[in-house]
């Protein structure tokens, strides 16, 4: 009898053993290019003597986790291109928070442990309203990539006061894109003029924009004919949102919702033969890339977004390239698009307020701050970027149609 | 009285009071001088929380029998009670450690609420209906936080549901904000409150488990026809246990939620309550002692491992089927007995309740 046990719990340690084997030979493969890329960049550093520390949370794994490796990759592919180009050095460590704020707290913690200087703070919204609070406490300047909450960057996100003054956002914050929507829609009425909407209720982000979207619409004289919700547990199928929707005669389907849900929606309607005219928002953006979907379904979709990585500018080609080039030939959104700008921002500051490596984090994050707040910035995401005392950023959203399996900005 | 503390019966207990208290000294004699990393501060907080709602879980799972998949619910009915009693409270009562009392109680309270409505139709059946019914709670709830929107303005308080209409006046404070939870928080939960509420909840969870309804909860485990035909009124005696569990699983909720400036209702899900089931199963059931253990290494162990990058989950998984096999190995255990008999230096087999 005991001897059978014993066989058995050996036999099972040997699976597991196996497996894991298996699984990291696996996984090894998939990350290498950007492990070894990872050590290229320490390595340069090191020669160079005394690296500026970034650190930053995203979801590297779960079910957010497309977001926070792309920023990572986007952000790891910047700080070398900044240590290449000699003079200013950084060094980044980007920790998993899993979309969590628990978890992001403690990666804040292994952070700080590790001497981080300046942050890019976190990926998404509800961990970067846990961490700003640790930001301020601790006085370590930080930028978020795309925590567009308000509640990232002000203490008191119900009235937009008090600002925690050294967190600073590179993404539109989510009621301003409500807001630019709205407006947007209510100067081209010949996109549609019964609108629908259809949102994500469970997600802040969602919520978020649909709330500005719809005060801002009721005082624009906007005629909205139906609204409709869904959260994760029916983010499947979309068929009665639509064929109320139609019922109602809505010509025009705002979507604050991200490409997944989106996808879904396009494919529905179209099998029911409805084509009104959809409007998404920056969480549209990707879904040309998404596998499995059929692109020409999304033609005629138009788009409030930041970022398009078809754009002909030479500092997008690059970025395009160089980006796939990294990463299997995956198309970067926009929030490897916006994390790329957070780490030029900050290259741009330390620059003009001569930033060295050996400056305490508070003394860093007094010099930046100021200079955030004077400064303009170029980037892939926008021109002439700048940012309030609060910590908001100031750049006008693109609209875009996609044409052709492309996007195509759209004539003011 | 020392005698008394070591004997057959107040051993087990006796060991869990001193090894929490001692876990508390050995840290906070590092948090003063310096030597606690950043990391390892940030994770005291939660690991206290987990620990009170897995001793609660453990009540409930190893004691009285019943399986309950919705721990998180409970949780997450505590901590959106107490930071809505915390923010509210912020104006009128200063005094950090006095709000954190009054929120606890609160959440406390509500949890045991809950716990009585669900006991009520559900612990007069037999069978795994618990189960069932805890694990639809917390979806319930979950999805009911979602879409509460709760908020006070100089006038008194506004509240809607799924559509949002609260209107409030400049200088209002959304107390709960449909999927965004609750937003600025004032941080009030401290490491020696999460270490007072253990050594609380050990306190009531042994005392319950000796005295005589503890008694009549095991023996309704054990034989429920039994138990009631010496008279034993089984789903009073187990409405007990689940009450009490669901009223530490909300104080765990509310220290949980005091401790962060920001809580969204889908932290408390599906997966939050079986990682606190997973907790008090490595731990052992009905043994307070390998849960409070089993959850300190459980939490801090993925933090352990954030230099693996990649590869940490992967080995978390590993580790905990590795623990699993070895617990559950005859020849560890007897080992382990051996062990054990020599250090008391007794010969006859353990009397603790297991």
């Amino acid at each position: 009898m005991r001897k059978k046990s014993l066989l058995k719990t050996g036999l099972s340690l040997a699976m597991v053993l196996c497996m894991t084997v298996a699984l990291t030979a696996c996984g090894g493969a998939a990350s290498a290019p950007a492990e070894s890329a990872a050590e290229s960049g320490e390595a340069g550093s090191a020669s160079a003597g005394g690296a500026i520390k970034i650190g930053g949370s995203g979801p590297l794994t779960g079910p957010a986790a497309v977001y926070g490796n792309a920023v990572k990759a986007a952000a790891e592919m910047a700080v070398e291109e900044v240590n290449a180009k000699g003079g200013l050095q950084f060094e980044l460590d980007f920790e998993d928070d899993t979309h969590d704020a628990e978890k992001a707290v403690s990666a804040y913690g292994a952070l700080k442990d590790w001497g981080m200087q300046v942050s890019l703070a976190t990926v998404t919204s509800a961990p970067g309203a846990a961490v700003s609070q640790m930001y301020q406490d601790d006085h370590i300047f930080a930028i978020t990539p795309s925590g567009s909450s308000l509640a990232v960057i002000y203490q008191d996100p119900d009235n937009a006061a008090s600002p925690y003054g050294n967190i600073f956002q590179m993404c539109f914050t989510d009621p301003n894109q409500g807001i630019a929507s709205a407006d947007y829609l209510a100067g081209h009425s010949d996109l549609g003029s019964k609108i629908a909407i259809i949102y994500k209720n469970d997600d802040n982000y969602s919520s978020g924009i649909y709330t500005k979207f719809r005060a801002e619409a009721d005082e624009k004289g906007l005629e909205v004919v139906y609204e409709g919700t869904f959260d994760d547990s029916n983010a499947s199928d979309f068929s009665v949102q639509l064929k109320k929707a139609k019922d109602a005669g809505a010509d025009l389907i705002f979507l604050p919702i991200y490409y997944d849900p989106a996808s879904l929606i396009l494919t529905q309607a179209n099998q029911m033969d409805y084509k009104p005219t959809f409007f998404g928002v920056d969480g549209m953006d990707g879904i040309l890339t998404l596998e499995g979907f059929d692109t020409s379904l999304a033609e005629g979709v138009y788009l409030l977004t930041p970022f398009s990585a078809d754009a002909t500018d030479e500092l997008t080609q690059n970025f395009t390239k160089n980006y796939k080039a990294r990463n299997q030939d995956e198309i970067p959104n926009q929030f490897a698009a916006d994390a790329y700008d957070c780490v030029f921002a900050i290259a741009q500051a330390c620059e003009a307020a001569g930033v060295t490596a050996d400056m305490s984090a508070s003394d860093i994050c007094d010099a930046l701050t100021k200079q955030f707040t004077s400064m303009t910035f170029n980037g892939l995401t926008g021109q002439n970027v700048t940012w309030s005392e609060s910590g908001e950023v100031s750049k006008s959203p693109k609209a875009v149609v996609i044409k052709d399996g492309v996007y195509v900005g759209v004539e003011e | 009285m020392l005698k008394k503390l070591l004997d057959r019966t107040h051993r087990g207990r006796t060991v869990s009071y001193i090894m929490v208290v001692v876990l508390y000294l050995i840290i906070e004699i590092m948090i003063h001088s310096g030597n606690l990393s950043s990391l390892f501060t940030s994770l005291l907080v939660p690991v206290c929380c987990y620990i009170v709602a897995a001793i609660g879980l453990n009540l409930n799972v190893g004691v009285s029998g019943e399986l309950n998949l919705g721990q998180a619910g409970f949780m997450s009915v505590g901590a959106f009670t107490a930071v809505s009693i915390s923010g509210y409270l912020a104006a009128s009562v200063s005094n950090g450690p006095v709000r954190l009392i009054i929120a606890i109680i609160a959440g406390v309270m509500i949890s045991a609420v809950f716990g009585l409505l669900i006991g009520i139709p559900v612990l007069k059946l037999e069978g795994d209906y618990l189960a069932i019914v805890t694990l639809a709670f917390g979806q319930i709830i979950k999805s009911i936080i979602t879409n509460m929107y709760l908020g006070f303005d100089g006038n008194g308080f506004q509240f809607s549901f799924v559509d949002n209409n609260t209107k409030l006046a400049p200088g209002g404070k959304m107390l709960l904000n449909g999927p965004m939870g609750a937003t600025g928080t004032a941080k009030i939960s401290t490491f020696t409150a999460g270490v007072i509420l253990i050594l609380v909840s050990l306190i009531i969870v042994y005392h319950l488990m000796y005295s005589r309804s503890g008694r009549a909860i095991m023996a309704a485990r054990d034989n429920r026809i039994a138990a009631e035909s010496v008279g034993i009124d089984i789903s009073r005696t187990k409405m007990l246990a689940f009450v009490v569990s669901a009223s530490l699983a909300g104080a765990a909720g509310a220290l949980y939620g005091l401790n962060y400036s920001t809580l969204v209702p889908a932290k408390f899900d599906f997966n939050t309550s079986i990682l606190i089931l997973v907790y008090v199963v490595l731990g052992g059931l009905g043994n307070m002692t390998g849960t409070i253990i089993a959850t300190i290494i459980l939490v801090l162990l993925p933090e352990l491992l954030r230099s693996m990058q990649d590869y940490r989950m992967l080995i978390y998984a590993v580790v905990l089927i590795l623990i699993m096999l070895l617990t559950n190995n005859e020849n560890m255990k007897t080992r382990l007995r051996r062990l054990k008999n020599r250090f008391s230096g007794r010969g006859r087999k353990e009397g603790e309740v297991s």
